[in-house]
């Protein structure tokens, strides 16, 4: 999913000069063809985030459509007030990517998971979220962003090739369940969404992805709450601040819907799960692979 | 804002020229003076915060907006103006003061200074015609100069980009990391002002984190850097105006925390406390006419 973001922000960058990409000193094996055919277009600003985000202010306040690029914790936690401040209070185009969300550095240990993010990001004020979940899903967060340049952010997996035939950012329809399905849903978040065929199945559920979490799809996601009984979140992430979170603030709205124990968080594998419980994690359902 | 602009007095001064751009003609003594006496007005009238550090920055902002930047206060968003960034966004009496001086809007603005529905609050806003970026967070402000001069200088643009910090911000990391990108970028057309008035929030900066040999230590991150007396308006001129030489540029500019007002010299109660009562108001402009017939003499 890097790679093919990585790529279609080039191909974007043969098109509009705006666009520049500024590295913490992360990115190696991927962000090279990049810097080969716009080298001034890029700048590793070292092992530095608040400096990173603070120059790419800068930059976007000099004309610049500028995207931020590191792990999900150091990208959006170490530079958390560079991007309140600088970011949305001046409402620049600064798109903060981030690779690694969730679990997904498992082994790495808990100083590199980022289960917080997206509860973070999601309530800056005119901060759009992305979570894609596959490499098409990325380039069309990516064409999202630019169509309406201000603050974003992009949360990154790793591979997310199972789901490809994808067409917006809003609620997509992966898989249907047993025929006349009506009972259940699950909504998946992310490259997860890749891992959650099976349990979607299991549970004769239809899979649903989003990609954009912030703002939500509201008017799909109100039918989606009139026409099922019981609506799964798989997200990989903290229960608390979530997509889960955020659907449950959404629906709050909606007539008849009850919330208690419709929604379930999972962290997607072995590593993740026992990082978790060296995290603390107060996360309850767990998919067992 | 417009129509709001259009409809302001805009400020008549003696000392200043009413052509914007012909800077030279400001008496910058009696500029820095009207800084100081405004910023006290607004600080009283609001009870507000902040007014030390911002009498000690008034000769400096005084120096820029009178001489050196080149600036079109009828038209704050001038592509070629030069980029002033107030990272010591907590004192923006003072740059709210020097903006309303040069005409970048109206005085009367500053008596509302800090009221309910103030578009002028207690730190710098960018909503504020002429205010480059919303500052106050400490230790933000030449990041994000740097950003701009970085953009300025991939473009060959003749604008410079300043930006004044305060003493104590020199102990938030993010400003070391932007010390350490400009000197490594070899932007020569950012210049960092320190307001050096040896106090902050709770004590002297010596005191607190030692900082000991500032300049020397900014230019072993590749900067020039020099020392001035911060209310010598001809040796900030001169330093300021220095043209570029290849390396970011450092002006040290030791000041006095409160200067101006004998009974807030170096007095850390002025950081925070307000002249809210008729009496030390009154007071206060007393010593600041004194000081200044003195200067005069």
């Amino acid at each position: 999913m890097r790679n093919a973001f990585i790529e279609h922000l080039t191909a974007h960058m043969a098109q509009d000069e705006s666009i520049f990409l500024v590295v913490g000193d992360l990115g190696y094996s991927v962000v090279e063809p990049l810097v080969e055919r716009y080298p001034e277009r890029f700048l590793n600003a070292g092992v530095a985030e608040q400096n990173m985000t603070a120059v790419a202010c800068g930059l976007a306040r000099e004309g610049y459509k500028v995207f931020t690029y590191s792990i999900a914790n150091f990208t959006t936690l170490r530079c958390l007030e560079q991007i309140r401040n600088g970011v949305c209070y001046h409402g620049l185009p600064v798109c903060v990517v981030s690779v690694g969300g969730g679990y997904m550095y498992g082994y790495l240990g808990p100083t590199h998971h980022a289960t917080e993010d997206i509860g973070i990001m999601r309530t800056l004020p005119g901060m759009r979220v992305f979570v894609p979940f596959s490499q098409r899903s990325a380039q069309l967060a990516l064409d999202e962003v630019l169509q309406q340049p201000g603050p974003a952010y992009i949360r990154l997996g790793r591979q997310g090739k199972a789901v490809d035939d994808v067409a917006h950012n809003g609620l997509t329809l992966v898989r249907a369940g047993a025929a006349g399905s009506t009972e259940r849903a699950v909504i998946a978040v992310g490259k997860i969404c890749d891992r959650v065929v099976r349990f979607a199945e299991e549970r004769t559920a239809d899979l649903y992805a989003l990609c954009r979490v912030n703002p939500l799809p509201e008017p799909d996601l109100a039918k989606l709450f009139e026409q099922y009984a019981e609506v799964t979140v798989i997200e990989d992430h903290q229960r608390n601040g979530g997509v889960m979170s955020a659907l449950a603030e959404f629906s709050t709205g909606i007539k008849g819907v009850n919330i208690a124990g419709r929604f379930s968080l999972a962290i997607e594998h072995e590593d993740g799960q026992r990082a978790a419980l060296l995290f603390g994690d107060q996360s309850r359902n767990v998919i067992h692979e | 804002m417009t129509h709001e602009r259009e409809a302001e007095q805009m400020p008549s001064f003696p000392f200043l020229s009413q052509q914007a751009s012909a800077t030279a003609q400001i008496d910058l003594g009696e500029f820095a003076h009207h800084i100081r006496r405004w910023s006290l007005e607004m600080v009283h009238r609001a009870n507000a915060s902040h007014i030390g550090g911002a009498l000690s920055a008034a000769d400096i902002l005084a120096a820029l907006y009178g001489r050196i930047l080149k600036v079109r206060p009828e038209e704050p968003a001038w592509p070629e103006r030069d980029r002033f960034v107030m990272s010591k966004g907590h004192c923006c009496v003072g740059l709210y003061s020097a903006l309303a001086l040069r005409g970048f809007f109206s005085t009367e603005r500053l008596q509302r200074y800090a009221q309910p529905g103030s578009l002028l609050m207690g730190h710098a806003s960018h909503k504020v015609p002429g205010v480059e970026w919303s500052t106050g967070s400490l230790g933000q402000g030449l990041g994000l100069a740097a950003g701009q001069a970085y953009a300025g200088k991939l473009r060959n643009s003749a604008w410079r980009v300043y930006a004044l910090l305060s003493d104590g911000e020199l102990n938030e990391g993010s400003t070391w990391e932007a010390v350490m990108f400009a000197g490594h970028h070899r932007l020569e057309k950012l210049c960092m002002v320190i307001d050096k008035n040896g106090q902050q929030a709770m004590g002297v900066t010596a005191g607190i984190l030692d900082l000991g040999a500032v300049a020397e230590k900014i230019q072993a991150f590749g900067w020039e850097a020099c020392e001035v007396d911060g209310h010598d308006l001809d040796a900030l001129v001169t330093a300021l105006s220095a043209p570029p030489a290849g390396k970011p540029r450092c002006v040290v500019a030791h000041t006095v925390k409160g200067k101006g007002v004998a009974y807030m010299e170096h007095n850390l109660k002025w950081h925070y406390s307000a002249p809210h009562t008729r009496e030390l108001f009154e007071l206060a402009l007393e010593q600041l006419a004194q000081g200044a017939q003195e200067e005069r003499r």
